[in-house]
């Protein structure tokens, strides 16, 4: 229920006002990044920030991913708290050796004496008609890395109490935005108290099967959860919200309910997050499985051309069909 | 196709070969390799006060580095550590580089900087962690200001200008040294740290060992233009020192740091100096480079150098000497008891500091380990 903290707004602008309320409550914020001051990000994330908190706490930086990166394991150095942006998700390879070789590493190298607080936005995946290495998925990339780690929210209320909670973790954080879910709208509360950043979420109850899905997927999967009822068929849907830590314990619970899992996700199903969930779920629910789990997300090929990702992405009939497949067993 | 781009594209007669002294830029020179002080305009006032006292320190720090970095050869060769990066011949470079810095400066060293961590009071066995295979770094970088060493080449240029950014927000006046090599100059790390530090005008020295061998591959591999020439055409001032001077040294990288210091933002220094020994223990550098080159820059030795100074100005005598030699083995002792008496970790140090909120796979992963650990203790037991 709407409160009077509780405003309805996109996921983009939510994550807007976390940065805002961010940078208000700690003058060691910083918001970094190419294009993220005057023009306001070129997603308008960071919009009118620069504006009110000046150029030294909103910085444009030179078009250098691994200068964004190194630069700001520096100032993290320092004592600041930076929140950098890379523009998109393919774009971050340039910065990847800074992210696993030194901002991973850091504080176990130090045994523990330096923190590296530094978030680093990455908006991914696709969806929105774009030319190549703008709709990707990198997760696994990352989640491999010990010493990261690797959040990424479906809702507004999630997108700015998430990105609170990212800018206050000690950890470096890679905060995955799901970018064709800028636009959409929901309630945030900016007063209430959030559960812990690692914890997955039951979005919607079932006891038939569980979709397990992250970020851009959970749309689609509640969307799969409405036409699979129209079926008679009750599934659960749960949201992950962290792919590191994973909350295995929560996909657990609804496994051990539903007895069977699909999961989705974007990118490759090859060596992707999906792979450890079945692996680790077949360990733990061996003897509560109806069906070996199932995975549906991106092949293995380069993310496609616009005019036919809709092929690559997984969709509302990709994910029935494995449902289907799942259930049959 | 134009003339120009024809020119261009061809490679100039030097271009492949190695130096010769006649096209060679020159060095900020203080001390001759004969140990004779020579004059220079622009840098003499940066060491204009200097002591007897501390040039005696000077060549203190470069002959306890030089024997901290034999021993620890030596211990490399007994088995005691696993690989050991020696600095012989670079001493007066970092001696010179890092007497010059202020206690709230912060050094970002790359992996070879014994004699910088020296001078900012880091104990010697604290480096020898990582070499022995008991840490990965293993000291708190801000006990001294002197970061962990970085074994990713250039990275650490990167952080250096980050953390000068940071100075600049706290309007304090401290300044950062980031030392890098020859090699790491081809690093896009470093050409963006060039560009940052520019854009920022933050107060950062680059501090460049050319010691002429990136392992096997000569600087020619790596430029075109002598490196501190690099510096123009991001927009700030590069120099080039001898790198075997330690006067020099101290007094080139004084004037950066004073120029960080007072807002004009960064400077590169080219230490032009060579690396003596292999470029780890790991290296043959009988593969690709002969003796005569060695020669020639044993010739221009930088503790040979300021030993003959302080004699012929009557600096040292024989008792300070002694005295030294003395200090000179007591330290070795005291290293190689020290670098033995280190214990493995306990083998839970796998999981520690992985994370510094906590993880919930490190957790399980580690409660795995335990139970499997005490697998043992039960069979014993049993």
């Amino acid at each position: 229920m709407a409160t009077e903290t509780s405003t309805k707004m996109a996921l983009a602008k939510a994550i807007n006002e976390s940065l805002r309320r961010a940078l208000e409550a700690d003058p060691k914020v910083l918001v970094m990044g190419e294009d993220v001051g005057k023009l306001g990000g070129v997603f308008r994330v960071t919009d009118g920030l620069q504006k009110d908190f000046g150029e030294s706490r909103v910085i444009d930086t030179p078009l250098a991913e691994s200068g964004i990166v190194g630069t700001a394991i520096g100032l993290a150095l320092r004592g600041y708290r930076p929140v950098v942006e890379i523009q998109f998700d393919g774009f971050v390879f340039p910065a990847y050796d800074q992210i696993v070789t030194q901002l991973a590493k850091m504080h176990a190298r130090s045994l523990g004496k330096v923190k590296l607080p530094v978030v680093i936005r990455i908006p991914y995946g696709g969806g929105i008609g774009a030319v190549e290495h703008h709709s990707e998925s990198p997760e696994a990339l990352f989640a491999h890395v010990a010493g990261l780690k690797i959040v990424t929210p479906s809702n507004s209320s999630d997108a700015y109490w998430m990105m609170q909670q990212a800018i206050q973790s000690d950890d470096p954080v890679i905060f995955f935005e799901p970018k064709r879910r800028y636009w959409d709208k929901g309630e945030v509360n900016t007063e209430a108290i959030p559960g812990p950043l690692h914890k997955a979420q039951v979005v919607r109850e079932g006891t038939d099967l569980t979709l397990v899905a992250y970020g851009p997927m959970v749309k689609t999967c509640l969307e799969v959860a409405d036409a699979a009822a129209e079926e008679g068929r009750n599934l659960e849907v749960l949201d992950l919200r962290s792919v590191s830590p994973l909350d295995f314990d929560a996909i657990q619970a609804s496994v051990e309910k539903t007895r069977r899992l699909v999961v989705v996700h974007e990118a490759p199903v090859f060596f992707g997050s999906g792979a450890e969930i079945a692996a680790r779920i077949t360990e733990r629910c061996f003897y509560h499985l109806e069906a070996p789990v199932l995975r549906v997300g991106g092949y293995h090929a380069p993310y496609p051309p616009a005019r036919i990702e809709e092929e690559y992405l997984p969709g509302l009939d990709r994910v029935l069909d494995a449902v289907d497949r799942a259930l049959a067993y | 196709m134009t003339v120009e781009s024809t020119a261009a594209r061809k490679p100039r007669r030097s271009a492949g070969t190695r130096k010769s002294p006649s096209t060679e830029p020159e060095l900020v020179q203080l001390l001759t390799p004969e140990g004779k002080r020579v004059k220079n305009a622009a840098y003499d006032k940066y060491v204009a006060g200097i002591t007897p006292d501390e040039l005696r320190g000077l060549y203190r720090d470069m002959v306890l580095t030089r024997r901290f970095d034999a021993e620890a050869t030596s211990l490399q060769r007994q088995g005691e550590l696993g690989l050991w990066a020696s600095l012989l011949g670079q001493e007066a470079a970092q001696i010179g580089s890092g007497r010059a810095t202020r206690e709230d400066d912060y050094v970002f060293p790359t992996y070879r900087e014994h004699g910088v961590a020296w001078c900012r009071g880091v104990p010697p066995e604290n480096l020898l962690g990582m070499f022995r295979g008991v840490n990965n770094g293993g000291w708190d970088p801000n006990s001294n200001n002197f970061q962990l060493y970085t074994i990713v080449i250039g990275s650490q240029t990167l952080h250096a200008t980050g953390y000068a950014m940071g100075i600049t927000k706290d309007g304090a006046d401290s300044a950062v040294i980031a030392y890098f090599g020859d090699g790491a100059s081809s690093q896009g790390d470093v050409a963006e740290s060039f560009t940052f530090s520019a854009v920022y005008n933050a107060p950062v020295v680059f501090f460049c060992q050319n010691n002429q061998w990136a392992i096997s591959e000569p600087t020619e591999k790596q430029t075109r233009v002598p490196l501190y020439q690099r510096a123009q055409g991001f927009g700030f001032p590069g120099v080039r020192v001898d790198g075997n001077d330690v006067l020099a040294c101290l007094a080139v990288t004084k004037w950066a740091l004073e120029r960080a210091r007072s807002g004009e933002g960064p400077t590169l220094v080219e230490a032009f100096t060579y690396r003596m020994g292999a470029h780890t223990t790991s290296d043959d550098p009988t593969r690709y480079r002969g003796d005569e080159e060695r020669q020639a820059w044993e010739a221009k030795d930088p503790i040979l150098r300021l030993r003959r100074y302080l004699e012929a100005s009557n600096h040292a005598d024989e008792g300070f000497f002694a005295e030294l030699e003395a200090e000179s083995e007591a330290l070795g002792k005291r290293v190689r008891e020290a670098v033995r008496a280190m214990p493995d970790p306990d083998r839970f140090a796998i999981f520690e500091h992985a994370y510094a909120d906590g993880h919930a796979l490190v957790d399980e992963e580690r409660a795995q380990f335990a139970a499997y650990q005490a697998s043992f203790t039960d069979g014993e037991g049993a």
